[in-house]
């Protein structure tokens, strides 16, 4: 663990590395452009033979300074930005930053958006966790559940594009509640997702929980120990699988999360077959918020006063949301004015990526790539 | 798991690959669920927020915009251009530039939510590929213009 951080720094320089400390051993790049990678992650892995000996995360390739970029325009300019960080599930990144600025201004929001806002992002929620189950077997060589991940997908998809206007990076919300309101066929739709994702959940066991292949690859292999996802600070649903239960929703609640009944699924191994089960019994406990909030979902205004130009006051403020990745948390330093001094995002696949160089020590290749994949990583976020 | 013995083992594998593929067989029989992009095209919400498009007032025959400037005050990425002029004899500034580029837009709404007339809203445009970033520099009024088939200065003459 000491020389750890010694050997990442040693190894991220973009000089092939010559000075290989066992003759046996070699370097092998994973990425930037690796299919299992899902996006431009590198991974530099020191292997001997098919085991991998030591594997560090190169970050970078796509860093597009989001932070700063923060600083230089008023709020609202950044509004667009922050569904392109995390691109699979956008609408939770939307709602951090706007609750941020309704916290920091004191603005109140009308019910009826705070329920708009639950049931969208539960539906992102959804809509990531169905591109994660497909895509993760996808990296493990099984094609044919993507096939019905994504129909699934599609039919979320088009019920958030009818009154999102977009498909993939939201810009949906706004300070004092959101930019379109929802209506009956909405809610319609809605409910006969509902019902459908019920059904199909026996498509997924009977494809992937129960299949042999996927239980061997998966079980026991990348196993994180409550004490390792506490040493990394890992959230989400890779700390829950590994029995924590810590959910933002649940422990530090948000919005009108307290007035719904849901459970938080946890793993009892760490494994990645827990991480799967802890995701696919979360979309069904998002379809319980999302039930219980159509159900109460209050008449009133979907928008909220909010001053058009809005002047911060002096000070910080913070604000955290699960969103589908683990804990998201928005720090803003505000020196008054409408630009923000400083805008911290504490993103959580940083951290759940920050596990990976100790977690796959000693493994074989192809398990690095099912435990990696297990972690759900979005590396646009990691890179923001 | 690991209590089940080599052939019960064996027996669980060879079971829950059947089930597997009893899975897939069915879905055989049925609907088709994709579709075939370039021949077929989907359906696409009116909701839908494409790049923003001048709107068409049909009583006027023209666009109700009042070249105030605010759309691209408010635009983040700064890819409106929003230009007019007096003509003599008239009270208000009329319209002679508005571009867009679309390169640079991130489709956030900010344009279209400030106008204080409604002069702007999203087109439902998604088919869109070139081979120059020109191609996505959009003259507006050219194609509200070719929208309606008719130059703009005429129709707002005859008004
Ligand atoms: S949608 Fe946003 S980025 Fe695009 S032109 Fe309008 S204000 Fe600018
Ligand atoms: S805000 Fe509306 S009226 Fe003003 S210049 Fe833009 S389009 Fe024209």
């Amino acid at each position: 663990m000491e020389n750890l951080a010694e050997n990442r720094t040693a190894y991220t320089d973009l000089e092939p590395a010559t000075d290989i400390p066992n003759e046996n051993h070699y370097y092998l790049n994973m990425g930037p452009q690796h299919p299992s990678t899902h996006g431009v992650l590198r991974v530099l892995l020191e292997m001997d033979g098919e085991y991998v000996v030591d594997p560090q995360p190169v970050l970078g390739y796509g860093h597009r300074m989001q932070e700063k970029m923060a600083e230089h325009k008023n709020w609202m300019a950044f509004m667009p930005n922050t569904g392109r960080m995390d691109y699979a599930a956008a609408l939770p990144y939307n709602h951090g930053y706007v609750a941020l600025f309704e916290r920091l201004c004191g603005i109140e929001v009308p019910a009826r958006a705070e329920y708009i806002r639950v049931i969208t992002s539960e539906l992102n929620r959804i809509v990531s966790h169905h591109l994660w189950i497909g895509a993760m077997l996808l990296d493990m060589g099984a094609f044919t559940p993507i096939l019905y991940t994504f129909d699934d997908r599609e039919q979320v998809l088009d019920i958030l594009e009818d009154v999102t206007g977009s498909r993939l990076t939201y810009c949906y919300f706004r300070v004092g509640g959101v930019c379109k309101d929802i209506d009956d066929k909405f809610v319609e739709k809605t409910r006969a997702f509902i019902k459908r994702q019920r059904e199909r959940f026996d498509i997924y066991n009977k494809l992937v929980t129960g299949n042999i292949i996927f239980i061997k690859r998966t079980e026991g292999v990348g196993v994180i120990s409550p004490d390792m996802a506490r040493r990394y600070g890992v959230t989400g649903p890779v700390l829950r699988g590994s029995g924590i239960a810590y959910d933002v929703r649940k422990n530090e609640p948000y919005s009108v999360y307290p007035n719904f009944d849901f459970e938080i699924p946890v793993g009892r191994n760490g494994d990645s077959y827990d991480r799967y089960m802890v995701r696919l019994l979360e979309i069904e406990q998002s379809l319980r918020i999302i039930e219980q909030a159509l159900d109460q979902l209050p008449e009133g205004s979907f928008l909220g006063k909010a001053p058009k130009k809005m002047k911060m006051p002096t000070g910080d403020c913070s604000f955290s949301v699960e969103a589908a990745r683990g804990e998201l948390t928005y720090y803003l330093v505000s020196g008054g004015g409408d630009i923000p001094y400083r805008l911290k995002i504490r993103v959580p696949s940083y951290s759940n990526l920050s596990v990976l160089p100790e977690l796959c020590q000693g493994m074989l290749l192809s398990d690095l790539v099912a435990a990696m994949g297990s972690m759900d990583l979005v590396i646009p976020e990691i890179d923001r | 798991m690991n209590n089940r013995g080599y052939f019960g083992e064996l027996w669980f594998g060879a079971k829950s690959l059947l089930i597997g593929l009893n899975v897939t067989i069915k879905e055989l029989f049925r609907p088709i669920v994709t579709v075939q992009y370039p021949r077929e095209e989907c359906e696409i919400t009116p909701n839908y927020r494409g790049h923003v498009e001048l709107v068409f007032n049909t009583e006027t025959g023209g666009c109700d915009c009042i070249v105030c400037g605010m759309c691209a005050k408010a635009c983040p990425s700064d890819c409106l251009v929003v230009k007019g002029e007096k003509k003599e004899g008239e009270k208000r500034k009329s319209l002679t530039l508005f571009s867009l580029d679309f390169t640079k837009c991130s489709l956030c709404g900010s344009c279209v939510e400030t106008c204080p007339k409604g002069a702007l809203d999203y087109s439902q445009d998604y088919n869109i590929a070139g081979f120059t970033r020109e191609e996505f520099h959009y003259d507006l009024i050219e194609r509200l213009e070719r929208r309606h088939q008719q130059p703009l200065a005429a129709a707002a003459g005859g008004n």
